[in-house]
């Protein structure tokens, strides 16, 4: 009853969510070529695209993606030989247990007769799945651990606590279970009939099979363990293997020995087997929220890899925000997550902002706060096209970085270059003179200045002044340098001819006076990016 | 002779071509490219947004190096650049130099004034030597007229980058040169290519660009020759992308050194990434 309830209200949760989120992938949209499709356009196409790559030739390499890179899961060894074993491990560990174990009376009695789950190999076979599962999720654990650069959010941690307390209650339940004498009497009371004397088979099974009585019973009395045997032969030898054989749940059992008839009064196995069933179902109703939803995204984001359609683009990008599995290995391999370390903005990170994009993607309002966040990280990237290269899930993100860019550009969250210069140097000046900033050695110091004696050298060789038709720039190079000599710094920083700059430093070669202006320019940057930043408001 | 082959961010995606004719035409000279996978971005991009978040990433790179125990060669100039700078900072200041090797550190890093950092046209003039090359050069390109496109990052400012007389630099033109070629002459040869204000003022480099184009066009150059990823993307991709169909610009393509290089030593045009 409490078994098929709670199944059921799991199983409508996993079914509702599933069904949620694959709404979602013709829902949410991000880039701003997604704007001209509807959620019915995208379904059509979704569904003819569907229809058309099945009768074509494409089949064979779709066909070529799931054996490969859904079952033997290549993409994930190319990465990291290490975490295709953990994956491999988790992944066939669990399926093994949940085909055997959790389907029992579906699949493995069908296929075999005399099944009993305490029979060997079966009992055997169900340790050593889950041994294998939780040699995966150490190895998960351990590579979190070791590797500094890949961040680790509460999703991965509750993965891996979920698959943990899941496989080790199992193990637990079974060492409770093998010690059980309320078990031993159910048992007995189904299979023996009521007049027998069962001290002999208790004697027998005390000393084999570790059940503890709480009665004494004298384990070393030959003649009462041979008939103990033979009775055992008789009523129970057919369903059961020696518990040994559970070599994970055995030492369980043999330690709890000491304690046994307290754990036995209070029917602890029985709790156990509730924490250990409820964990399965939560890992069941949970998982369309969480990062185990990749078991049904990710291969279908491998396979529409292949059969990638223009028109299905835009749909083909949710599914791919989906298919992450937050691993980190674009993390690892990006070009720029080092600059993390200095601005610990996580959405420099393609793993952290990935999941930002999502948020993007739900059309909801997001804070400014987060947006410029977002931004800025979206524009750290240099597009070096490494983390689409080795992503296991084979997520496009170069597309969806490129994408995401469009729609904050969209959203008036542009390079710095480019909002900067919605402003005057004089409006900007404005919004932060009472801000005080760290003092640099370079723009605060007048004495840098002195030298320059306004010969407009840097001026005349400057490419950007030559190439002005009066819009590009508002000071030349050394009207800047007057203005920092005069302490207002405030006001050029955000002189076009500061942002303009190529920093070709054609002006610091020809100064006479060996006055670094690009370096002060550069300078100048990184002052008013981080002032103004701050004051910036939705331009 | 044996390097770090630092292709930067660019390269792998956008230029292959570049990292292809890189590799086989130093190869057939002798010397030796290794390539280093954790190798992050050279930290020019962002250092207009973070100087320090410029120098972290250079000093990583130095530092990944330094576990090899190899120089660096780099065959963009943007790279060049940023990387001698980053490293003149380091060296000017212990409390940078060890503020940043406590962030290097975690990953069991360490940036020590002990890596030289080199661009392949510096290699090639300086340790492979002109008249080594000399002898490789099978068939010369005779009357080829070449603009050598400096590019601005590996030539200034002079004192940190140390490439050539920032003024009037001379090793590009030497390299055409032995490759059989004739070096123009043209008045914008030192001036910026225009690609650093790509995607921030979009109107201005074009402009930057095509007045570079049209000076190579007086002087009568029929490739513009860069060393750059930069200026070859600006060149190239760029060029091809947005200023297609516009006839007035003149039609003067640009080609990479090593694949100049490459055609005059009788390397297969395959093998060179045309």
């Amino acid at each position: 009853m409490f078994f098929s309830i709670s199944f059921k209200i799991s199983l409508a949760i996993f079914v509702l969510g599933t069904l949620y989120r694959i709404i979602n992938w013709f829902r949410f949209k991000i880039g701003t070529d997604a704007l001209s499709f509807t959620m019915i356009d995208r379904i059509k196409s979704g569904v003819i695209g569907i229809f058309k790559t099945i009768f074509s030739l494409k089949i064979f390499s779709i066909i070529k993606v799931l054996i490969l890179d859904v079952v033997l899961q290549i993409k994930i060894i190319r990465a990291d030989k290490w975490r295709w074993i953990m994956h491999m491990c988790i992944f066939y560990g669990f399926m093994l247990l949940l085909l055997m174990h959790a389907f029992e009376n579906q699949i493995t009695k069908a296929l075999f007769k005399n099944y009993a789950s305490t029979l060997n190999p079966f009992m055997f076979l169900r340790n050593l799945f889950g041994a294998i599962v939780i040699f995966g999720v150490l190895i998960a654990v351990l590579r979190r651990k070791k590797t500094p650069k890949i961040l680790t959010n509460a999703h991965d941690s509750f993965a891996i606590f979920l698959l943990f307390s899941i496989m080790l209650s199992g193990f637990v339940l079974e060492g409770l279970k093998i010690i059980s004498s309320p078990i031993f009497d159910e048992m007995v009371s189904s299979y023996i009939s009521g007049s027998d004397d069962i001290t002999p088979l208790k004697a027998y099974w005390a000393k084999k099979f570790h059940v503890v009585f709480k009665e004494k019973i004298n384990i070393n009395d030959e003649k009462l363990l041979s008939e103990g045997e033979s009775s055992h032969i008789d009523n129970c030898a057919s369903c059961h293997s020696m518990p040994e054989t559970a070599f994970i749940s055995y030492p369980f059992a043999v330690s709890f020995k000491h304690f046994g008839n307290t754990l036995n009064d209070f029917r602890v196995d029985r709790w156990l087997w509730y924490f250990h069933v409820l964990s399965c179902f939560l890992g069941l109703a949970y998982l369309p929220f969480s990062k185990f939803f990749h078991i049904l995204s990710t291969p279908i984001n491998l396979l529409l890899e292949p059969a990638e359609e223009e028109k299905n683009k835009v749909t083909s990008r949710i599914i791919g925000m989906d298919a992450c599995t937050h691993c980190g290995v674009c993390t690892e391999n990006c070009s720029v997550a080092q600059i993390y370390q200095v601005t610990q903005n996580p959405n420099i990170l393609p793993s952290e902002k990935l999941a930002s994009i999502k948020l993007l993607s739900r059309g909801k309002k997001v804070e400014r706060e987060k947006l410029n966040e977002i931004a800025e990280g979206s524009f750290i990237c240099t597009n070096c096209y490494r983390c689409t290269k080795v992503c296991p899930s084979g997520i496009n993100l170069d597309d969806l970085w490129t994408a995401s860019k469009n729609t904050l550009i969209q959203q008036g969250y542009f390079e710095p270059h480019n909002w900067i210069a919605q402003k005057s140097p004089s409006e900007w000046a404005e919004t932060v003179k009472k801000k005080k900033d760290e003092p640099s050695d370079l723009i605060d110091n007048p004495e840098i200045f002195y030298g320059c004696v306004q010969c407009s050298t840097c001026a005349s060789v400057c490419p950007v002044v030559a190439a002005s038709n009066g819009n590009e720039i508002d000071l030349t190079p050394q009207q800047v340098m007057n203005l920092l000599r005069m302490g207002l710094k405030d006001l050029a920083m955000a002189s076009k001819m500061v942002w303009n700059c190529t920093t070709c430093y054609m002006c610091e070669e020809n100064c006479p006076q060996g006055i670094r202006v690009t370096d002060i320019f550069y300078e100048l940057r990184n002052k008013a990016y981080i002032r103004f930043k701050d004051v910036k408001e939705n331009v | 002779m044996k390097f770090a082959f630092f292709k930067g961010c660019r390269i792998p995606k956008d230029l292959p071509e570049y990292e292809l004719s890189t590799k086989v035409v130093l190869n057939k000279l002798g010397v030796e490219l290794v390539d280093i996978e954790e190798f992050n971005c050279c930290g020019y991009p962002v250092r207009h947004l973070s100087t320090k978040a410029s120098i972290l990433s250079t000093a990583r790179n130095i530092a990944l190096a330094r576990r090899e125990n190899l120089d660096i060669l780099t065959p963009c100039k943007c790279c060049y650049g940023n990387l001698m700078h980053s490293n003149y900072m380091l060296q000017g200041s212990k409390d940078l130099k060890n503020e940043i090797n406590l962030i290097l550190s975690k990953e069991g890093l360490r940036w020590e004034d002990d890596i030289k950092i080199k661009h392949l046209l510096y290699v090639l003039s300086n340790n492979v030597g002109i008249d080594v090359i000399k002898k490789h050069v099978k068939y010369p390109l005779t009357n080829m007229k070449i603009a050598a496109h400096y590019g601005c990052h590996a030539l200034r400012p002079g004192k940190i980058v140390k490439f050539d007389n920032p003024l009037a630099p001379t090793i590009f033109e030497n390299l055409i040169q032995v490759a059989g070629a004739k070096p123009v002459d043209w008045s914008k040869r030192l001036d910026c290519c225009g690609n650093p204000l790509w995607g921030k003022n979009n109107n201005l480099s074009l402009k930057l660009m095509r007045e570079k184009i049209e000076d190579a066009k007086l002087a009568d150059a029929e490739y513009i020759c860069t060393a750059c990823s930069y200026c070859h993307i600006q060149f190239d991709m760029i060029r091809k992308r947005e200023l297609k169909g516009d006839e007035s610009v003149p039609n003067i393509p640009a080609i990479l050194y090593p694949q100049l290089l490459g055609l005059a030593m009788g390397i297969d045009k395959n093998k060179l990434g045309f």
